[in-house]
């Protein structure tokens, strides 16, 4: 088990370097250098060398990739154009909103979306069980930013029931959570339908198997036969899906983060974005990237740790 | 004669499949009694594994028991309530199931689903792991406490067959089903699982039921034998009836199939030709007709069930006739 995870640590580190890497190139492949792209058209020779200069773009590559990778070792992940902030600052400001959002939405879509599962797999075959397959796909096929745009309207608009911008005041937690709800429904809504598909095809897969028919012919209860007999082993392929969705839900943050103007990762970047702040965009993206890893890795552990098979055969 | 433990009466079960309606037993009739060791054999597909389902109504969804009954000490099961069947199971009815590979649950410890299969003994954790551990031993596991920390997949195919069986010896069960206890084993561990059931039936009380469709485990393990061919029984006879002197060609033509028997190499061996009736559309006549070596025109009608003895029946037109005659024609 600990040999398992030194390797995923050190293929999580690969990765993380092979990205660097990448995103570094595509500085370049990207037309026009980054100092008149930021200055804009009518920007003058001077002010240009001066921006490339700060910028560090006047040295060789190799010089400017050995100082972009000791300098995000140490957490220094370079200064932002506009604001001359430190882009770390601005992330680490930006990221436990746009996590919180995630973690939220998710936990209540996991919550929601493996009870809609199980309960289609009781009520297999029934009305019950086509109705919430019928619920299941369409919050799937709802994109994230058009339930945002409805709940805004709706709930914010007309109703007035809740926020229709913002994080809520700072130090306030009532207002705070208030202004949580309507966005994490927007970001969570698609993965309870998916998650509700998928743990209902895998906890049909499994209570069809042999052992539930043997936890059956002792006599033990359903409820318990569900839960802890095939639950339990319907969650591990769902674990490595749940990872998958924390890292996109850091993508779909920027729809529903720009459409409740809320600080985040997604207002960080697509603000960067348009204002060709490179420093800021790569830094989040690096950061971003990084997380992702560190949750799927821990995902891939995870399934280590509940699934003994899995471990037996990564220990051989 | 003791009264039957349990009786199963004219069961008849019908699969709804996508290609229609398939009669799986019909009119299938047994009787076990304490003490008994029951075999029912019968090739694939014959319904000998949903007879066994049936004694603790595990059918799978799409069957359908038309008509019929299975009483246990004299009460039917079917028409119990769910939770009343329910407590039966495993209590008073235990299953052996035919892949050990399986049969647990692959993410909890053997000890875990050993402990969790006695949830209705009014007994402590502790006591629960202890008895466990008392009928891995009985089974002859050699490290009993190791056991129950494994996971299923960390034991050998033979081993958890053997922890299958103590499985369903933990709450002292007054029927035991064995349902194909060997024919997922080789050949070794096949040996030995016979030899260990053998060793169980002389101190064990209740009846016991196999189905199998290996003669040698009947020869080695019943006292009685039901032959199933296309839903229905055949043939019921003691053991030793049943291979000298066989009633029903199907018997005869299984017999004289076994390779078990030959004690010569031939150079073919013997099959019954022809296929299992298709069980969609029942023959009106004898199901086992068009593949009898002795069938003639009057095997087109229902056959009877006739009596030889009061412990050996056969539904067979010429049941009285049958014997050498089917043995010669196959070879």
């Amino acid at each position: 088990m600990l040999t398992y995870a030194i390797k995923r640590v050190a293929l999580a580190a690969l990765i993380l370097f092979v990205v660097m890497l990448a995103m570094y190139g595509m500085v370049f492949l990207v037309p026009g250098d980054p100092a008149s792209v930021a200055l804009g058209p009518r920007a003058t020779p001077a002010l240009k060398a001066m921006l490339t200069e700060r910028m560090g773009l006047d040295q060789p590559v190799a010089v400017q990739i050995w100082r972009f990778f000791a300098n995000a070792a140490q957490g220094d992940l370079g200064i932002d154009v506009w604001s001359k902030r430190p882009v770390l600052d601005q992330i680490l400001e930006a990221f436990p909103q746009t996590l919180l959002l995630g973690v939220i939405a998710l936990t209540w879509a996991l919550i929601l979306g493996i009870t809609l599962g199980v309960l289609a797999v009781v009520y297999r075959g029934t009305f019950i069980d086509r109705a919430l397959g019928l619920v299941s796909v369409s919050f799937i096929s709802v994109p994230s930013f058009v339930v945002a745009i409805y709940l805004l309207l709706i709930f914010a608009v007309w109703l007035q029931w809740l926020p229709a911008i913002g994080a809520g005041k700072a130090g306030d937690i009532p207002s705070q959570i208030k202004a949580l709800i309507l966005p994490s429904i927007a970001v969570g809504i698609g993965w309870v339908g998916y998650l509700a598909r998928m743990v209902r095809a895998s906890m049909l897969e499994i209570m069809g198997a042999n052992h539930i028919r043997t936890a059956r012919a002792f006599g033990l209860p359903e409820r318990k036969v569900v839960t802890r007999y095939a639950l339990r082993l319907a969650i591990v392929p769902t674990i490595s899906v749940i990872a998958v969705g924390l890292g996109s839900i850091l993508s779909s943050a920027v729809f529903v983060e720009t459409v409740f103007s809320r600080p985040g990762i997604g207002t960080l970047i697509t603000g960067a974005v348009f204002k060709r702040n490179y420093p800021v965009v790569m830094g989040t993206v690096l950061v971003t990237t990084a997380f992702y890893l560190l949750v799927i890795t821990c995902a891939d552990l995870l399934i280590a740790k509940l699934d003994p098979r899995v471990r037996d055969a990564l220990a051989r | 004669m003791n009264p039957p433990l349990l009786e199963i009466d004219a069961l008849n079960i019908t699969y709804h499949t996508d290609h229609g309606k398939l009669s799986a037993l019909r009119g299938a009739s047994l009787i076990a009694r304490a003490g008994e060791v029951i075999g029912i054999v019968g090739e694939s597909g014959c319904g000998k594994s949903t007879l066994a389902a049936s004694v603790i109504n595990l059918l799978p969804q799409a069957a359908e028991v038309t008509s019929g009954a299975v009483r246990y000490k004299g009460q039917d099961i079917l028409a119990l309530p769910p939770d009343a069947q329910r407590a039966l199971r495993g209590q008073d009815i235990a299953m052996i199931f035919q892949d050990p590979m399986t049969a647990f649950n692959p993410v909890l410890t053997m000890g875990a689903q050993l402990v969790d299969f006695q949830h209705a003994a009014q007994i402590s954790r502790a006591e629960k792991l202890n008895r466990a551990r008392a009928l891995l031993v009985r089974v002859g596991m050699p490290d009993p406490d190791l056991t129950l920390r494994r996971y299923p997949h960390q034991l050998s195919g033979g081993m958890r067959q053997r922890v299958a069986i103590a499985a369903a010896l933990l709450m002292n069960p007054t029927i035991l089903v064995a349902d194909e206890p060997t024919t997922a084993l080789d050949v070794t561990m096949e040996a030995q699982i016979i030899h260990l059931l053998r060793d169980l039936r002389r101190d064990y009380q209740g009846a016991i039921l196999v189905i199998t469709h290996h003669l040698g485990v009947v020869a080695e393990l019943c006292d009685r034998v039901y032959v199933m061919y296309a839903g229905e029984v055949v043939e019921e006879a003691l053991v030793d009836d049943l291979f000298h002197a066989p009633r029903h060609p199907y018997t005869s033509a299984l017999i004289a199939c076994d390779p078990g028997h030959f004690d010569e190499p031939t150079p073919i061996l013997p099959t019954i030709p022809g296929r299992l009736p298709d069980l969609r559309n029942p023959p009106i006549g004898c199901s086992f007709a068009p593949r009898c070596p002795i069938a003639s025109d009057i095997c087109a009608t229902r056959p009877p069930r006739v009596q030889i003895s009061p412990t050996q029946s056969a539904l067979c037109h010429k049941a009285l006739h049958v014997g050498q005659l089917v043995t010669e024609s196959l070879l």
